[in-house]
């Protein structure tokens, strides 16, 4: 056989090789920044609903300033947090923060019996469930696109198409050991 | 993620391979009832028209009537925003589309999921099951359910189901015909020569009464496995498997475990056998589950 035609058969294998390598990289990164939009929702709910709380709780609460204060800063820490990083910092800091809320309730029983607050603490639990799902979703994810661009022969492909690792959605951990929680 | 990813694929080979074997044995039906009617060409035409028009109308319609035949009513966020919630982060978790949400108002403790693929299925709880468990064990079963519904196991378990009911018509009605107008007419073949005829037809009664037991025996033992699977990947999703462990104590101690509209039709569906738990060598053969207890262990070991 001529062996230029077996060169092009070879050139043309490899060829398709690569694009098929290419498309399910573009498809897994698509999922991750799904994934990472799934997050992004979820954060964005809980901070909508964290003004309500406040505002029912209030009333109540008369002796648990810092508590409520600091749940407002947290929400406020979040919404300018930028990076990636910063925001898993931010938002591990107002799960704190509304879980020391919801542990001072217990010594308020009129506050337990405010129908009110029980549906926004089931509301704002609930979303505290779905954005620890959706980041564990989101992290797998980005284990699995990171990995299977770093594996070889697919990190020659990807170094030159310029695929880059995918940041997981975790504080640094520098960032965890500042989070402090005041009761 | 690889090991799901692979269940989807084995689930769809699965769903071909069970497939190609029904049709066969539809075809085969059809051509014994052809040839007890004198025309084995034309009961074997029939015979597949009739199957694939029934297997299109029970696949795409088949979850609403398991729904409505458990007496399962849709759950609004209002009445039960704890299970609402569950579901809603569970689906994240396993990155598929909110399911429906549906309960049984029953006091026995079990759950299933319906549907035929992620974007068109259903969980349903007991109320019973909600008023028993705790949020790690509700999470424990939904994210159970949920596994069935992102490995496909739900269409697997639907086409199966489908399948089934064609199959056990089809052999009804051959051997209404052994019994009624084609006993004639085959003695009448069989003097006109072909002990062939008698052979066939000998088959094909005894395929009559086989068939619907063989699918029934396949439909068990690939649920039994699936439902080990599906408490692997849902303990993958929550990653508690204590939940699920717990989930499933509670559900062995329950002194009522009867769902009162569950059927045969619909027992493989349920985490939990609906009725009352047999032992013995051919109860295990026709059991929809695997004995709670080893379910149990091998979640208490991950």
């Amino acid at each position: 056989m001529n062996p230029w035609i077996i060169a092009a058969i070879i050139a043309g294998v490899i060829i398709l090789l690569v694009v098929f390598l290419y498309n399910s990289l573009i498809r897994l990164r698509n999922q991750v920044r799904n994934s990472w939009a799934q997050i992004d929702v979820q954060l964005k709910r809980r901070s909508d609903l964290i003004p309500n709380l406040v505002e029912s709780v209030k009333g109540y609460m008369k002796h648990e300033k810092t508590v409520l204060e600091n749940v407002t800063r947290a929400r406020a820490a979040m919404a300018s947090a930028g990076s990636m990083s910063e925001k898993a910092k931010a938002s591990n800091m107002l799960s704190d923060t509304l879980k020391s809320l919801f542990a001072v309730s217990e010594n308020y029983p009129q506050l337990k019996a405010n129908e009110n607050f029980l549906q926004l603490q089931e509301e704002i639990t609930g979303t505290e469930n779905k954005i620890s799902y959706a980041r564990q979703h989101y992290n797998d994810m980005v284990m699995a696109f990171n990995t299977k661009i770093e594996v070889f022969p697919n990190n020659l492909i990807s170094k030159t198409l310029d695929f880059k690792q995918e940041q997981p959605f975790a504080a640094t951990a520098e960032e965890r050991k500042n989070v402090k929680v005041s009761f | 993620m690889r090991v799901m990813f692979d269940e989807v694929r084995g689930n769809r080979f699965r769903s071909w391979l069970l497939c190609s074997f029904f049709i066969v044995l539809i075809g085969v039906l059809g051509a014994v009832i052809g040839l007890v009617y004198g025309n084995i060409f034309f009961g074997l035409i029939v015979a597949l028209i009739f199957g694939f028009l029934y297997s299109l109308i029970g696949f795409y319609s088949g979850d609403s009537m398991i729904l409505s035949m458990s007496g399962a009513r849709p759950v609004t966020k209002q009445e039960f925003p704890y299970l609402y919630h569950t579901v809603e982060g569970l689906a994240i978790a396993a990155g598929i589309p909110t399911p429906k949400a549906y309960v049984i108002d029953d006091s026995a403790l079990n759950a299933f999921a319906t549907g035929r693929d992620p974007k068109h299925a259903a969980i349903t709880v007991t109320t019973g099951l909600l008023k028993t468990m705790n949020r790690q064990e509700l999470e424990g079963v939904v994210a159970h359910e949920m596994s069935h519904i992102r490995n496909y196991d739900i269409r697997f378990m639907m086409l199966t189901a489908v399948l089934i009911g064609i199959v056990t018509l089809l052999s009804d009605f051959l051997l209404r015909s052994f019994l009624w107008g084609g006993m004639g007419r085959s003695r009448r073949d069989s003097k006109s020569g072909g002990s062939l005829t008698i052979i066939l037809i000998a088959a094909g009664l005894l395929l009559a009464i086989l068939s619907p037991l063989i699918g029934q025996l396949i439909k068990l033992a690939i649920s039994r496995k699936r439902e080990f699977m599906a408490d692997a990947n849902g303990a993958i999703l929550t990653r508690y498997p204590a939940g699920l462990a717990s989930a499933l104590e509670k559900i062995k101690r329950d002194p009522d475990p009867l769902v009162d509209k569950a059927n045969k039709a619909t027992a493989h569906l349920f985490i939990s056998t609906p009725f009352r738990d047999s032992k013995g060598f051919v109860a295990k053969l026709f059991a929809t589950h695997p004995p709670i207890d080893e379910r149990i262990g091998r979640l208490r070991e991950m």
